[in-house]
């Protein structure tokens, strides 16, 4: 799980580190993700036998299970939701991303901040999705034949080894975006963005882009956490969850992929298994402020691992000339 | 043949006319210069040429185009590249990284192709990378392409930006005020440049305080005053012009 979220840390790493636009909404795109996944695999599709229902279930878009009380449901199968929830996600991403990028620094947080209270209340307030309760027996996800998302006791290692797959392939695709001339745009934007434009860089598509592409990452990460947890709940939307990841992106160093992972696993790791107890939430907030205030760099920036080994190095070599 | 050509270009700031229905011609291969005093619209022109500005009204043909309207980034793709008044080079990027930026037009791949690391993107790279390296032993900078950009000499600064407007490949630059806080030698070592680039077939238009600067390689100069045009000539020309003298010296009968 913690490898999961790791994937809206990698996303958002991207999107604020490298390319200096904050977001403190991306437990929203998390949300939509995730709650779409599970609406439609778990909505229970028997009763309207229209001939649309009929027509996706031959197609093998919907699928036939058994229901705890040994009756059948028929339900969207976690591909074709999985598909739709990230589509949904993207959608919504470029439909707020155009008018929200064009603001900066703390409008631009403030703006992020107000869609992930929006998704909040949405959920909250909406019986559909079970409200306050969420929703729960999310079936597995077959993602290839013998291999499944999901919490079983008996595919508990198989999932490890697939969760850090998916960690190992986000951060393969990151890796390769930041030193392309892609990742040099972004930062260019990041650093000057009128020089960027000079430079020919349509510097609001690709805010808008990356921003997309951030919001596609936080909602993949959704879709396999609810199948994992075999549910999803409302805080999983709130903006505490927001600061959070937010929070883990700034100690790993802002524009540091490989810093950000690694607090990631680290922080969410020892948080799922509840040391930091009922201060949970605000551990992630005292590390946003810390950080803000006394390193808004971020912790493990690389200028700063840089040092520490020439200073180790420099120790090391001893009398150099 | 005038590869530029400004026309009655006007903005008003409020109460200010900043830039009063300026029009001139820049022709193909040439060095232009636009001086005057401090607060003579010189800059804004500079925004409204390169679209980070709307004027008022007027038009701005480049190479047989109109480009008023369009946004910095297309107009930088039509081929105008420029540099800032201040300093605009990216922190946290090497002096190598800050060059290949400029490279951006000269180069196609897409999120989705670069995620992928695409063949044709890996191939792209080698190439943008080799004319980085071209544009820094142009400069003669090569032994600083690792050093980060910001932490360069203020004049080495300069001339990394310069080198990133020209890894564009423009055929028109527009630099602004080049020389501004650089000593002497570090002047004249500028103005050198600026005659090199014109050999690589690049056609400039500078804003410059700098008159030893200005006249040293400017083909024509136009003189600014409150947002005026007052007069267009060859250096030696408006070195003469006691309209120009006037306003660089001051008012008065003395």
């Amino acid at each position: 799980m913690s490898a999961y979220y790791s994937l809206v840390v990698l996303g958002l790493c991207i999107l604020t580190g490298y390319a200096g636009q904050i977001s403190i909404g991306h437990a929203g795109f998390f949300a939509i993700g995730g709650y779409l996944s599970a609406l439609l695999t778990t909505h229970n599709l028997s009763a309207h036998g229209g001939p649309v229902v009929s027509g996706l279930a031959a197609m093998g878009i919907l699928t036939r299970r058994p229901d705890l009380y040994g009756g059948e449901l028929l339900t969207v199968h976690p591909w074709p939701a999985c598909i739709l929830a990230v589509f949904a996600a993207v959608a919504v991403a470029y439909a707020i991303g155009g008018p929200v990028l064009k603001l900066k620094g703390h409008y631009l947080a403030m703006a992020t901040l107000g869609f992930g209270i929006i998704v909040y209340r949405i959920v909250l307030g909406t019986e559909l999705v079970g409200a306050a309760d969420g929703i729960y027996d999310v079936p597995a996800f077959p993602l290839l034949p013998g291999i499944a998302v999901s919490g079983k006791s008996s595919l508990r290692v198989m999932n490890y080894y697939v969760a850090w797959g998916f960690v190992i392939l986000g951060m393969v695709f990151l890796m390769n975006l930041v030193r392309s001339r892609v990742g040099r745009a972004l930062a260019s934007i990041h650093g000057a963005e009128d020089a960027a434009e000079a430079m020919g860089i349509p510097t609001a598509r690709y805010k808008l882009k990356i921003f997309v592409v951030s919001a596609a990452f936080a909602a993949v990460a959704g879709v396999l956490v609810t199948h994992y947890n075999g549910g999803i709940g409302p805080s999983e939307s709130s903006v505490m969850k927001s600061v959070r990841y937010l929070a883990i992106v700034a100690i790993g160093g802002m524009a540091n992929l490989w810093g950000a992972l690694f607090m990631s696993l680290i922080l969410n790791y020892l948080s799922l298994r509840g040391y930091f107890g009922s201060f949970d939430d605000a551990v992630f907030g005292v590390i946003l402020i810390l950080i803000m205030l006394f390193a808004h760099e971020g912790l493990l920036r690389r200028q700063l691992l840089d040092q520490i080994r020439g200073a180790v190095i420099r120790r090391g070599g001893g009398d150099d000339p | 043949m005038n590869l530029l050509s400004v026309r009655d270009v006007s903005r008003r700031f409020g109460g200010i006319q900043a830039v009063d229905n300026v029009s001139f011609d820049v022709p193909h291969g040439a060095i232009m210069a636009i001086i005057g005093p401090n607060g003579a619209g010189k800059t804004t022109l500079f925004h409204l040429i390169s679209g980070f500005l709307r004027p008022d009204r007027g038009s701005v043909v480049f190479g047989g185009a109109e480009i008023l309207g369009l946004m910095p980034h297309q107009i930088a793709a039509q081929g105008m590249a420029r540099t800032f008044q201040q300093t605009r080079l990216f922190p946290k990027m090497t002096v190598l990284e800050n060059i290949l930026v400029g490279r951006h037009l000269h180069s196609r791949g897409g999120f989705v192709a670069c995620m992928l690391h695409l063949p044709f993107t890996r191939r792209e790279e080698r190439a943008v990378r080799e004319a980085g390296r071209e544009i820094l032993e142009f400069l003669g900078l090569s032994g600083q392409a690792d050093a980060e950009a910001v932490r360069l000499s203020y004049g080495q600064q300069r001339m990394v930006e310069l080198g990133r407007a020209l890894a564009c490949e423009p055929r028109v630059l527009l630099l602004d005020e080049p020389a501004a806080g650089l000593n002497m030698r570090e002047t004249a070592e500028m103005g050198t440049l600026i005659s090199r680039i014109r050999e690589r077939n690049v056609t400039i238009l500078l804003v410059e305080h700098d008159m030893s600067l200005v006249m040293d390689i400017s083909d024509e100069i136009v003189v600014l005053s409150y947002g005026q045009k007052i007069a267009e000539d060859v250096p030696s020309a408006i070195q003469r012009d006691p309209e120009v003298i006037r306003i660089y010296l001051g008012e008065g009968d003395a």
